[in-house]
């Protein structure tokens, strides 16, 4: 067969796929100019952020443009001994800059980050350093401070010689980067992170659980009941989500609190002592009542409008084949409902790991999630390069996830509505 | 082996859904073990609900169903054994066309080797052998009905329910599935009953037709006898075309009347009409009645033609005939020339005990 097809015309002699792309391309561009606001809006409130995040989690630039030619100096000294003569001639410029400038704590700080102790060997040196004479920085510097004589510190500051890191990240699952450049586990009493990470998969998980089991049965029956029931039924799921989260999450406080309605229900009805009252809040099982009560439409509707699609003939069918309700139920009913299970558990659990306000204001100490950390690096400690860096990783984390889900369940398979 | 006359039993069976309204009134129908028996109606006449009572789906207000001699009112649907063809057809869509059939066979506990001989047979018998790896929904309309029905049969049920369910076919593979259907039912001889709407449909496939109407069955016999000798105005009209006249008793007497009418009188067929001066509905089929009969024919009419409609086979003709503006003659096509033109008079001549005399409407 001959590899040359020809080419066929259109009407007026141009070859018809010129002029279907001519035809389309207007089509084209009126479409994107259609989703351009849009695309737009998503670069700036979306791109743009995540990258802004990603940047500051692993910047590091701020010791090595405070030190430019201590560390152009360095890039010869292999680390090994004691650095040479240019080497402290070059900080002590740099450093007499710092402190002339008023920006020396900031590099008394940063480097005491990476070997203890550095703070107070570089606050010596900036009352010493007056009285330098020219020439010969190595002896004097060393006749400051006896650590001076130690490579250690020296190794130390060029380990901030990069303008990147990646030690932000390893905080956040209590890991650092020691002297020898080796990464190991912090002290066992300092490993919060671990903990609250872990908390925050147990957390979304459980909540995602007794979203599912609570779900089912009311989307099975708003499905099923006439339409007259289901309205109702369906504003009594929507009710929560015209109410304000704060105000939701508000009003669990006076429900579980001790002297809540809750507590003096199970007083009343004799389930408890009145002295023995359970904590119901500012624990766990504070985050896990609230977060599921505002949780639960997010699963109920992706349930609901996958039930809703299955002829009810089917269930019939399978009786009427002879199976017990119950086998008809597990081998036809359910399994047709998996893509709606599917949706509701993958939206519930990646809004439940993220989720902030509801754990900080019922959580307590044992229920705040990593989020709350997140907020706190943000807010308190103005840490934002690890808050971005956490931030990230929970993202990570999200997509992680939905590339597990997408492999064994398939994203095709998600309705959501 | 004797075949049971009374092998599904409706004994005054009702139905009301809302305690106002009687769904099925005092329905009793008896149904020949290995019979087609057809519900016929309109919308909303209890017919689809009688099917869901047998089933189990629905049960009686009051009244009982027998099964073999056995009341089945309280046993749950899946313990009744009765096969049933949905409407929409109701295959499993997550399940391949194989495992939809062997699902009754799995819920029952049958060896794997049965199920895959009982599953190979009932698809060979719906010549769809090839498609057992298939999903429902790659196969075309006709092919689900035909898995559908496969799937009501493969775990042998004495009795099978179809539920309207040639309904969302076109026209030529509903034809075709009708006689399917209907030589499924010949070559393993289980009782199916059948509903549809479609009159066709039920004169074509059923042994009986039981018609029905207001929540009762208007009558029950073979689909000719259903055809010829409709039992009330109401079978008559809704099976098959039908020229009507109301009128009066005038005479009565050895097996024929006359019935007069605002203009003029004919003689009819007595059959619901005992006594002079009752009202009644006369029916005339539209082939019964003939242009210029050779024949002697009892009633003789003249009447002016309005319209003249061709429709290949036959000519509908559409006559002004005693007062009856909406007389409809059928006249094959065939060579005779008649001569049937707008405006122009004709004679018309039928037999007396072909215009029955039913109740008035």
């Amino acid at each position: 067969m001959s590899s040359e097809t020809q080419k066929i015309l259109s009407t007026d002699g141009i070859p018809l796929e010129e002029s279907l792309k001519k035809a389309e391309k207007k089509n084209k561009i009126k479409a994107f100019l259609l989703v351009s606001p849009l695309l737009l809006f998503l670069i700036i409130t979306y791109i743009v952020p995540i990258a802004d995040m990603f940047s500051r989690s692993i910047d590091d630039k701020m010791v090595t443009n405070m030190l430019p030619k201590t560390y152009k100096a360095m890039e010869q000294w292999d680390g090994k001994e004691l650095p040479p003569e240019e080497v402290f001639e070059a900080f002590y410029l740099d450093y007499k800059i710092l402190v002339k400038n008023k920006t020396a704590g900031k590099l008394q700080t940063q480097l005491n980050y990476e070997k203890n102790g550095f703070k107070s060997v570089l606050k010596k040196l900036a009352r010493k350093q007056k009285k330098f004479e020219e020439g010969n920085y190595k002896e004097q510097i060393m006749k400051v401070h006896k650590r001076w004589r130690n490579v250690e510190y020296w190794r130390a500051i060029k380990r901030r010689a990069p303008a990147y890191t990646y030690s932000k990240y390893l905080k956040g699952v209590d890991m650092y980067s020691n002297e020898d450049g080796k990464i190991v586990q912090v002290a066992e009493d300092r490993r919060i992170h671990r903990i609250l990470w872990s908390r925050t998969l147990e957390v979304a998980f459980f909540v995602t659980l007794f979203c599912f089991l609570m779900a089912y049965p009311i989307a099975h029956l708003l499905a099923t009941l006439p339409m007259k029931y289901s309205n109702l039924l369906m504003i009594c799921v929507l009710l929560p989500f015209w109410t304000s989260l704060l105000v939701r999450t508000a009003s669990w406080m006076i429900l579980l609190q001790q002297q809540g309605i809750v507590n003096d229900f199970f007083v009343w009805i004799g389930l408890v002592a009145d002295d023995n009252r359970p904590e119901m809040m500012y624990n766990k099982t504070g985050t896990y009542v609230a977060m599921t009560q505002i949780l639960l439409p997010f699963m109920v509707l992706p349930l609901y409008s996958v039930m809703k699609t299955i002829s009810p003939s089917l269930m019939r069918a399978g009786k009427s084949l002879g199976a017990t309700p119950a086998v008809a139920f597990f081998k036809v009913y359910f399994p047709l409902t998996i893509p709606g299970i599917g949706a509701g558990c993958l939206l519930v659990f990646i809004l439940a790991i993220g989720y902030y306000i509801t754990p900080a204001l019922v959580g307590g100490a044992s229920g705040t999630l990593i989020s709350n950390q997140i907020a706190y690096h943000m807010k308190s400690t103005l840490d934002w390069s690890f808050a971005s860096a956490m931030g990230l990783m929970l993202l990570t984390g999200v997509l992680v996830i939905y590339w597990i889900y997408n492999k064994l369940v398939g994203v095709d398979n998600i309705k959501l509505g | 082996m004797s075949k049971k006359e009374d092998f599904v039993k409706f004994d005054k069976v009702d139905k009301s859904y809302d305690g106002k309204i009687l769904v099925v009134k005092d329905l009793n129908l008896d149904i020949k073990e290995g019979e087609f028996v057809t519900m016929l109606g309109p919308s909303g006449s209890g017919k689809t609900t009688c099917l869901m009572m047998l089933a189990g789906f629905e049960t009686p207000t009051n009244g009982e169903i027998y099964l073999d001699n056995n009341p089945i009112s309280n046993i749950p649907p899946h313990k009744r054994g009765i096969g049933m063809v949905f409407q929409n057809y109701a295959l499993f869509p997550h399940m391949t066309v194989f495992e939809n059939l062997a699902f009754p066979l799995r819920v029952r506990k049958i060896s794997k080797e049965d199920i895959e001989k009982k599953v190979d047979k009932a698809l060979a018998m719906v010549s769809l052998s090839e498609f057992g790896n298939r999903m429902p929904g790659q196969l075309s309309g006709g092919q689900q009905q035909r898995v559908a029905v496969a799937r009501a049969l493969v775990f042998d049920p004495s009795v099978v329910l179809m539920d309207e369910p040639l309904g969302a076919l076109d026209k030529n593979l509903r034809e075709s599935m009708q006689y399917e259907i209907k030589h499924i039912h010949e070559s393993i001889g289980v009782t199916v009953v059948y509903v549809t709407h479609d009159q066709g449909e039920a004169l074509t496939m059923s042994n009986r037709i039981a018609v029905f109407n207001d929540g009762k069955v208007q009558q029950l016999s073979s689909p000719d006898k259903l055809y010829e000798e409709p039992v009330n105005s109401f079978v008559a009209e809704f099976i098959g075309e039908n020229n009507t006249f109301a009128g009066e008793i005038s005479d009565i007497s050895n097996g024929s009347c006359k019935v007069k009418l605002d203009k003029g009188e004919i003689i009819a067929n007595p059959i619901s009409v005992k006594s002079v001066g009752e009202k009644t509905t006369v029916s005339i089929r539209p082939e019964r009645a003939l242009i210029n009969p050779k024949d002697k024919m009892d009633n003789n009419q003249k009447g002016k033609i309005e319209e003249v409609i061709y429709h290949g086979d036959h000519t509908r003709v559409r006559l002004n005939l005693l007062g009856n503006s909406e007389f409809i003659l059928k006249v094959p096509n065939s060579s005779q020339n008649l001569d049937i033109k707008l405006g122009n008079e004709i004679n018309i001549g039928w037999n007396s005990r072909d215009a029955r005399a039913l109740d008035p409407k």
